[in-house]
C-alpha cells in the first residue's frame, strides 16, 4: 500500500531560507518524490502554528508519514513527534532532517545548498516510508537501592533514601564506612573537625532500620536493567563473627604483629594484623589481614582467638557471595591519591621530610600517629619552615591535565594548621589560587593576613644538595617566582606535596560491570556535563561524589543527595519507560553462532542453549546496533534503524547520483501533490 | 592516463559523499559546526546512526553502488564511545572493509574513518573539506556505471562465444 507522506520545510526565519531556497525544495519534493501528497514550507515549523499545520494535515489528508526538514533532531525531534502523536500518528513515523545545522549554516553557495537540502529531504522521505510504529515498554521499579562506596557522597545518598523510607544496601570495600573524610583532621574553610561532623552520619547510617551495610565487600556482578538489577556482592571473610563480636578491642590489643598502615594512616602509622582502621569505625568489628597475620603466615599464634571473650574469632570463615535485587544503583566510589613517586624531582620516598597531603592530614589529626603534632620524619623535631607545593600530579600534561579542585583550599588549611601548631614559616608554591566557593576566598584572605607566604610558580625540584653552607641540612625548593621573574632557592625543613586526586584504579572495571563509561582521565561520564550531572548513559545507574570528577565535601554531599533524589523520583513513579529503539533477534533466522553475544557491551544478548538461538533482553539493550551490523545471517533487526530504512535513506540521499532504477510502473497515475507556501 | 575509475576531465565535477555519523559524538560535532557557522563544502550527505558500530559494510557498498564517490564513517573517539567500546568494533570493520575495497580497485581515500567528539565541529568540518578535495582529485567513481556492460563489449563477448562454439563443433 502506498504511503501518504507529508513534507514540511522550515524557513527558520532566515536561518535556513537565507541559504536554501526552501520554497523550491518543498515544490520539488511535492512534484518529484513518490508518495508525497503534501509539501509545504513555513516560517517557523516548531511554532505552535507550524505544529498545528502538521496536525491538521495528518487529519485532513490522512497522512501516514511525516518528514520535517528543519533543525537538528537533538533540538526538535520530540516537538514534532509530539505533534504527530496529538494527531494520532505514531511518533516513530515522523522523520526530521537537519537542513539547518548540517546544510544552511555550513554552506556558502545557495544553489549547492539547495541541492543538498533536496537530497536530505529525499533521503528522509525514502526512509520514513520504511519506518514502523513503535510502542515503548514499561517496567516496574524495585524500591531497594544499591549504593557503592561508603564515603561522604555514598553516606549522604544512603541517608536521603533511607529517611524517605526506602531500603538501601551500602557496599564498602574497606573494613569501615567513612571514606577519605574519616582520615582528615579539619575541613576547610570553616575548620570544623572532620570526625565531629562525619561520625554522627556514620552511626546514623549504621543504626538506620532501612540500611544494610556490607563492609569489606565489593560489587562483583551486575545484570538486569533499570527497575530490577540483579547484583552480586563479594563479602570477603574478615575472620571475625559479626554476630558475636562486641567490638571490645582486646584482640587488637593483644595481637603481637604490628605492620605499617599504608591505607588509613597513609604509611605514617602502624596497625595490628587484626584491626579496625580507626577508633570510630563503623562497624566496630575488626578484620584479620591475612597477609600479615602470623597464623596465616606460619600456622602459629591464634592469640586473638584465645583471648576473645565472646569467641568471635573464626579462622574458618569463608568469603560470601550475596545476591540482591535492586531498582537503582548509585556509584560513589570516590578517588585515590596520586603516587608522588611518579615525580622524582620532588623527592618523595627519597627525601625523608617530603610528605604527601594525606600523610600531613594524618599528622595534624589528634587521633593520628603523631597525636596531632607537626613533626619531621624523626617523630620529634618541629619544623621551622614548611613548603606546600600545589598541583603535584594535576594541571600537568605529563601526569593529569585536570585541576584536582580541592588542593588550593587544603593547602590554605594546612598553612593555617602549621601556623597554629608551630612557629614555622609557611610557603605556598602555587600556579593559580582557586578559591571559588562560598567562604573560600575569605579564607584565602585570612591566610594572607595570618602571614602565609605565597610564591607563584611551579616548583622545579626539591633537593638536599647544598650549594652554600647555609643550605646544609635543609631541603631546598628551587622555583621560578613568576611574579618577580627570578629563580629562587627557598630553604625549608619540611615539604608537603599537594598530590592530585585520581580515579580509583579499578574504576574502569567497575564501570564495565555497570555499563557506564569513563572519561579520558578515568572519571565516570555523566549523562550531561551541565544538565544531567548525576545520571549516566545507563538508566538506573547514577554517580555521586569524586568518582565523577575531583570534588570537595559540600559538592560530594550535594551530588549524593541529588542522586538519591533522582532514584526517589523513579521509585515514586513506580514504572520506567523503555525506549523501543532496540535490537531483536528472529529466532527462525538465528543460527546460534553467538557472534553477537560478545559484541554487546551491556551483556544484553543471552544464549538459549536449548533452542540454540541468541536472544536480546529488551530492558538491557541500549540500541547501538552493533550486533545488527555483525549478524552474518541478518537475523537481528535494529528497530528504527533497520537495514531497509538505512538502505532506503542512502538511495534517497543519492537521488541525483545514480541512474534511475527501473521503478515498477504505477498502476494509476499519482495525483500531483498539493504544494503550498505558507509564508 | 586518468584512473580507470575516474573521469577527471569534467571540470564541474562535484563529488558526492555519504557520511555515516554516530548520534552522540560526530552527529553532534556536525551540529556544532553548524551552530558555530563553520563552513565546509556541501558535498557530504549525512546519515545518522545511533553508533558507528551500526554501520553494516553493506551500507558502505550500497552507497558506492548508488553512485557515491566517497564514504565517511565518523564516531566518538576511542575510549569515549557512548556505548562503552563499540567504536573499536567499527575500527576493526573499517580496516577490513577498506582492505577489501582496495583489492576491488577502489582508492583508499574514498573510504575514511574519522573520530570527532561532540566538541570537535571544526575537526569534522576539516575532515569533510579534506576528503571532498581528495575525492575531487580522484574524479568520479561511477561504480554502478562500471558494472554495466556497454554495447560494444557485449557484442565482442557474444562474438567470442560464437567463435568458440563453432570451433568446438565436430564436422559431420
Amino acid at each position: 500500500m502506498a504511503e501518504k507522506v507529508g513534507v514540511y520545510v522550515c524557513h527558520c526565519g532566515s536561518n535556513i531560507a537565507g541559504m536554501v531556497d526552501v520554497e523550491e525544495v518543498a515544490r520539488w519534493a511535492g512534484q518529484n518524490l513518490a508518495e508525497v501528497v503534501v509539501a509545504r514550507d513555513y516560517k517557523f515549523m516548531c511554532s505552535s502554528l507550524g505544529q498545528a499545520m502538521i496536525e491538521e494535515d495528518i487529519k485532513k489528508h490522512g497522512l501516514t508519514r511525516v518528514v520535517v526538514a528543519a533543525c537538528s533532531p537533538h533540538l526538535h525531534e520530540k516537538t514534532f513527534r509530539r505533534a504527530c502523536e496529538n494527531a494520532n500518528l505514531n511518533p516513530y513515523l515522523c522523520q526530521l532532517t537537519n537542513i539547518r545545522e548540517h546544510c544552511s549554516w555550513v554552506s556558502t553557495d545557495r544553489a549547492k545548498a539547495t541541492l543538498k537540502a533536496k537530497a536530505m529531504v529525499a533521503a528522509a522521505v525514502e526512509r520514513v516510508k520504511k519506518q514502523q510504529s513503535l510502542e515503548p515498554a514499561y517496567v516496574e521499579v524495585h524500591p531497594a537501592t544499591l549504593v557503592v562506596g561508603g564515603g561522604i557522597a555514598g553516606l549522604q545518598a544512603t541517608l536521603e533514601l533511607a529517611d524517605a523510607g526506602y531500603p538501601v544496601y551500602l557496599v564498602e570495600r574497606r573494613p569501615s564506612i567513612g571514606g577519605h573524610m574519616a582520615q582528615f583532621d579539619k575541613t576547610f574553610p570553616t575548620l570544623d573537625c572532620s570526625a565531629c561532623i562525619l561520625t554522627p552520619k556514620m552511626s546514623e547510617v549504621a543504626q538506620h532500620s532501612n540500611v544494610t551495610i556490607f563492609t569489606y565487600s565489593e560489587l562483583e556482578e551486575v545484570s538486569g536493567s533499570v527497575g530490577h538489577f540483579k547484583v552480586k556482592i563479594h563479602k570477603k571473610a574478615r575472620y571475625v563473627d559479626e554476630a558475636k563480636c562486641t567490638g571490645c578491642g582486646i584482640c587488637v590489643e593483644k595481637c603481637p604483629r604490628k605492620v605499617v598502615d599504608y591505607d588509613f594512616e597513609a604509611g605514617l602509622g602502624y596497625r595490628k594484623a587484626i584491626y579496625t582502621p580507626f577508633p570510630q569505625a563503623v562497624p566496630r568489628i575488626p578484620v584479620i589481614d591475612t597477609a600479615s597475620c602470623i597464623w596465616f603466615e606460619r600456622g602459629k599464634c591464634r592469640a586473638c582467638e584465645k583471648l576473645c571473650p565472646t569467641g568471635a574469632i573464626a579462622f574458618d570463615q569463608k568469603d560470601e557471595h550475596i545476591e540482591l535485587t535492586v531498582g537503582n544503583i548509585i556509584i560513589a566510589t570516590g578517588w585515590e591519591l596520586f603516587d608522588c613517586r611518579r615525580l622524582p624531582q620532588y623527592g618523595y620516598g627519597r627525601l625523608a621530610n617530603v610528605f604527601t597531603n594525606m600523610e600531613f592530614e594524618r599528622m595534624c589529626n589528634a587521633s593520628g600517629p603523631t597525636g596531632g603534632k607537626i613533626v619531621l620524619r624523626d617523630g620529634k623535631t618541629e619544623p621551622k619552615s614548611v613548603a606546600i607545593i600545589h598541583c603535584v600530579g594535576s594541571r600537568d600534561v605529563n601526569t593529569n591535565e585536570y585541576c584536582s579542585a580541592v588542593c588550593c583550599m587544603a593547602a590554605l588549611k594546612f598553612g593555617h594548621l602549621v601556623m597554629e601548631k608551630t612557629n614555622a614559616e609557611v610557603y605556598s608554591f602555587y600556579i593559580d589560587m582557586r578559591t571559588n566557593q562560598k567562604g573560600y576566598e575569605e579564607f584565602y584572605q585570612r591566610l594572607l593576613e595570618e602571614g602565609m607566604h605565597f610564591v607563584r610558580g611551579r616548583v622545579a625540584e626539591v633537593t638536599d644538595a647544598a650549594r652554600r653552607p647555609e643550605e646544609e641540612g635543609k631541603l631546598i625548593v628551587q622555583v621560578e617566582d613568576t611574579l618577580v621573574g627570578k629563580q629562587r632557592r627557598i630553604l625549608v625543613d619540611m615539604v608537603v606535596l599537594m598530590a592530585a586526586l585520581e580515579p580509583q584504579r579499578d574504576a574502569k572495571e567497575l564501570g564495565l560491570k555497570c555499563g557506564i563509561s569513563c572519561s579520558m582521565a578515568g572519571w565516570y561520564t555523566e549523562r550531561h556535563p551541565k544538565l544531567d550531572p548525576v545520571a549516566t548513559m545507563t538508566d538506573g545507574i547514577f554517580v555521586a561524589g569524586a568518582c565523577q570528577g575531583p570534588k570537595d565535601i559540600p559538592a560530594s554531599v550535594a551530588q549524593g543527595a541529588a542522586a538519591a533524589a533522582r532514584v526517589m523520583g523513579l521509585i515514586t513513579k513506580g514504572t520506567v519507560m523503555i525506549e523501543p529503539v532496540i535490537a531483536t533477534i528472529h529466532e527462525e533466522l538465528c543460527s546460534g553462532c553467538r557472534i553477537c553475544n560478545n559484541l554487546c557491551p551491556y551483556n544484553a544478548i543471552e544464549y538459549d542453549a536449548e533452542k540454540g538461538v541468541s536472544r536480546v533482553v529488551a530492558a538491557m539493550c541500549k540500541g547501538c546496533g552493533t550486533c545488527v551490523a555483525a549478524c552474518p545471517a541478518g537475523a537481528i533487526t535494529g528497530a528504527h534503524f533497520t537495514n531497509e530504512q538505512i538502505l532506503s535513506e542512502i538511495r534517497g540521499a543519492l537521488w541525483d547520483a545514480h541512474a534511475p532504477a527501473p521503478a515498477p510502473a504505477p498502476t494509476e497515475a499519482p495525483a500531483p501533490a498539493q504544494v503550498v507556501s505558507g509564508s | 592516463m586518468s584512473h580507470p575509475n575516474g573521469d577527471t576531465t569534467n571540470p564541474n565535477f562535484e563529488p558526492k559523499l555519504i557520511g555515516f555519523l554516530c548520534n552522540w559524538c560526530s552527529y553532534r560535532a556536525a551540529d556544532l559546526a553548524g551552530i558555530s557557522r563553520i563552513k565546509y563544502p556541501p558535498n557530504m550527505r549525512i546519515i545518522r546512526v545511533m553508533c558507528s558500530g551500526r554501520v553494516d559494510p553493506t551500507f558502505v557498498l550500497e552507497a558506492f553502488a548508488q553512485g557515491a564517490d566517497g564514504v565517511m564513517v565518523a564516531g566518538c573517539h576511542p575510549g569515549e564511545c557512548h556505548y562503552i567500546e563499540q567504536n573499536y568494533k567499527t575500527m576493526r570493520r573499517f580496516y577490513m572493509l577498506r582492505q577489501m575495497l582496495v583489492q576491488m580497485g577502489l582508492e583508499p581515500e574514498r573510504f575514511r574513518l574519522v573520530w570527532a567528539s561532540a566538541a570537535e565541529g571544526q575537526q569534522l568540518a576539516d575532515a569533510v573539506t579534506e576528503m571532498v578535495e581528495q575525492v575531487r582529485q580522484l574524479g568520479p567513481l561511477q561504480w554502478h556505471a562500471n558494472w554495466q556492460e556497454n554495447g560494444q563489449r557485449l557484442e565482442a563477448l557474444q562474438a567470442i562465444v560464437q567463435e568458440h562454439q563453432q570451433a568446438m563443433e565436430v564436422p559431420k
